[in-house]
């Protein structure tokens, strides 16, 4: 049966540059002498770090755990020493630096007992258990927790599990290569979801430029009888690979804005995420992935499989870098990656490509000339021209009127805009403010409700304290303060003041510290007051 | 001509007594403008706009007394927000009330301290933990950055510290290119 494909609006053509990296096989990068753990390398909280500094780990073991729900754990490895836990530059457009695990390999890449688990007969909960104590995450780019898009959630029913080859952003082919040489593990890792998920049936979508992954998926399907998966190839077009955009290829099916994929039936996942989901099933937690390296300053662009925490710089220097060359470092690929400022940050679980691209004289942005080419390849069917005009006003109400939130910051507008103004920044920039005023009005209404509630509290205390205040006027008025009992009074004073003096007297007997004095300190104390005496007469 | 006469005085009795129930049933309690003011204004409590709070400062905005730029931590936003709410023109910020600066919050040095209550009266929002003769210490996450404690410290070991930001609260900038260049003030 041959699928009908739909169309989603825009789209761009784009030049491939995917073939200078899949000349070879991929081969497995050597172990860095320290790998940077990051706590953070998904969508989330950060994992909590399990481990002291000095201690020995193995490849494998769980050296951070997750303690919040949207979290996953990070596993070491390799095997060797915790050398420091200490903040680190992390791959993130700010730059800036975040906790990590730093880990002095030993050479010896000894792993933890692995078991394999019987998966056929597990329950869908126990399922997404396993995944997350494996520290999945989707490896398409994002890196949300996997475990959370495989439970449908109460009254959702799933039915289909597409799984996302479409892998459309020039340059990387780690996808692509993955299908090529391991199409079993992908499969096995898509009836694992299919099962967590209780779906249907599944479709794995591929993009029609890669032949051979198609192939080598069919032919490896053959083997997997009886199964409900169809494998399709989809046109290429920029940004097929887009969740709801390739949903939408596929089945015609369009996601309505602020509504996940779930709630129309359909979960989608990236193939590299099923071959890990195998793996986790087999005992191994995802301690590594599928990495492209190419670009203009790499002699030798190719796939590798990369330990987390591998060093940008080595893994370059491993495919023959040209240190000498003007280029930008990007992470991702050349529309929605972002370059990194210090070579030494470390390949996390989202890394898909390290892309050293020409540093190439940036184009002055021109004026909007309003000429609409944003918007024809919008696969939003947004109008980027007027989201950059309110983000450039900085007008965060109108903005999202036009349904900011609902671009993918594909960087198709930017592409095609004859003014290069860097429209996908806007967003971004449009996207982070909003957030960080949605903050500040939590803690501004925070801040609201413990300053009334002190006035409250202010107000209550002056209240009672005048009620006190007039209880004792009114019982003094009861009790009668009259003139005619004035010797009561007096006598009553002088009682007090006798009182006093009594008082008085014996802390001036106290005070003199004469008690059991030896005959020596007698002898003095009697000279002091017989000179004394002399002086006075 | 007396029909017409009765008819419409009738005709208005009926009508002014409806008026005057509706007007004593449906009486709105509160003044809604003044809620919508003290929604926008920051709560930072700090009293630099020469009101007791962001409450007061709203009633005096709602009733014509204060102008809408008198608010230095709300800054451009603020009154931007304000002259939208109540259909002014945004005017720039009264130099007189302060300037416009990043938030900041406080922090006690306990070393110093000497436990004298005196910065927990001070604090509009009760941001600060202690009591007599005992260590006193800022609440971080609560401390609106008003600085209102600083004053009365006789020890003077309250310092103003900036707000810790980590890579979850990192924001993207705001792209400059070489056409509009980088204005003055980006608040």
């Amino acid at each position: 049966m041959k699928r009908l494909l739909r169309h989603f609006h825009g789209g761009l053509r784009l030049p491939e540059h995917k073939k200078i990296s899949m000349q070879e096989l991929i081969s497995e990068a050597p172990i860095p002498p320290r790998l940077i753990l990051p706590l953070q390398q998904h969508i989330g909280e950060p994992a909590e770090s399990l481990v002291s500094i000095g201690e020995r780990v193995l490849k494998g073991q769980m050296i951070a755990e997750a303690k919040s729900f949207v979290s996953v754990p990070v596993h070491a490895s390799t095997s060797g020493r915790i050398i420091c836990i200490e903040n680190r530059p992390i791959p993130h457009p700010s730059g800036l630096n975040a906790p990590c695990i730093i880990l002095e390999a030993d050479g010896k890449d000894e792993t933890i007992d692995m078991q394999a688990h019987d998966y056929h007969h597990m329950e869908p909960a126990e399922l997404r258990h396993l995944l997350r104590d494996a520290g999945i995450v989707g490896l398409g780019g994002a890196g949300f927790p996997s475990f959370i898009k495989l439970n449908p959630g109460p009254g959702n029913r799933v039915n289909t599990l597409l799984l996302n080859g479409a892998e459309c952003e020039p340059y990387i082919t780690c996808d692509a290569m993955l299908m090529q040489q391991r199409p079993h593990e992908i499969i096995k890792g898509l009836l694992v979801m299919k099962q967590a998920l209780q779906a249907e049936h599944c479709i794995i979508a591929v993009e029609d430029n890669k032949r051979l992954a198609y192939t080598t998926l069919v032919n490896a399907l053959e083997e997997h009888q009886p199964h409900k998966i169809e494998i399709i190839q989809v046109p290429t077009l920029y940004p097929t690979g887009g969740e709801k955009q390739l949903i939408k290829v596929v089945t015609g099916v369009e996601v309505p804005a602020n509504n996940r994929p779930v709630n129309v039936g359909i979960v989608c996942h990236n193939v590299a995420t099923a071959a890990a989901v195998y793996d986790a099933t087999q005992g191994q937690p995802l301690i590594s992935r599928v990495v492209t390296v190419t670009g203009d300053a790499v002699k030798h662009p190719r796939n590798l499989q990369v330990r987390f925490g591998t060093p940008f710089r080595f893994l370059l220097d491993q495919c023959g870098f040209d240190e000498r060359a003007e280029i930008d470092l990007i992470m991702g690929g050349p529309l929605m990656g972002f370059k990194i400022a210090d070579q030494q940050v470390p390949v996390i679980k989202t890394s898909n490509c390290v892309l050293s691209l020409k540093r190439e004289p940036r184009r002055p942005a021109m004026p909007c000339i309003r000429c609409a080419d944003c918007v024809l390849v919008c696969p939003v069917q947004l109008l980027p021209q007027q989201l950059y005009w309110y983000a450039r006003a900085q007008d965060f109400d109108r903005i999202q009127d036009y349904h900011l939130f609902d671009c993918i910051e594909c960087g198709a507008c930017a592409y095609v805009c004859p003014s290069h103004i860097p429209l996908v920044n806007y967003y971004r920039f449009a996207k982070t403010e909003i957030w960080a005023q949605e903050e500040e009005k939590k803690k501004a209404d925070l801040a609201r409700q413990r300053h009334e509630f002190r006035q409250y509290r202010l107000e209550r205390g002056k209240k009672e304290n005048e009620e006190r205040r007039q209880r004792k006027k009114e019982l003094l008025k009861k009790t009668g303060n009259k003139s005619d009992d004035r010797d009561a009074q007096k006598t009553a004073i002088e009682a007090a003041m006798a009182r006093v003096q009594a008082r008085r007297a014996e802390q001036e007997q106290q005070r003199k510290n004469t008690d059991n004095l030896n005959l020596a300190q007698k002898k003095v104390i009697e000279e002091i007051e017989a000179r004394r005496k002399k002086t006075n007469d | 001509m007396f029909e017409a006469i009765f008819v419409l005085a009738a005709l208005a009795i009926a009508f002014g007594l409806l008026l005057g129930y509706s007007a004593i049933r449906f009486k709105v309690k509160g003044d809604p403008v003044t809620d919508k003011i003290d929604a926008i204004l920051p709560q930072t409590q700090c009293g630099q706009c020469g009101y007791a709070g962001c409450r007061p400062y709203a009633e005096a905005i709602a009733n014509g007394e204060a102008d809408i730029n008198q608010c230095p931590p709300g800054g451009k936003v603020v009154i931007q927000a304000l002259a939208d709410l109540l259909g002014r023109d945004p005017v720039p910020l009264n130099e007189e009330n302060g300037q416009h600066a990043e938030k900041t919050i406080v922090h006690i040095d306990e070393q110093l301290c000497i436990g004298c209550t005196l910065c927990i009266q001070a604090c509009p929002v009760d941001a600060i933990l202690g009591a007599a003769k005992q260590m006193h210490t800022i609440i971080d996450s609560e401390c609106t950055g008003c600085n209102l404690c600083i004053a009365p410290c006789p020890v003077d070991c309250i310092y103003i510290v900036p707000v810790k930001r980590d890579i979850s609260q990192w924001r993207w900038p705001r792209p400059e290119t070489e056409l509009e260049k980088p204005e003055a003030d980006k608040s």
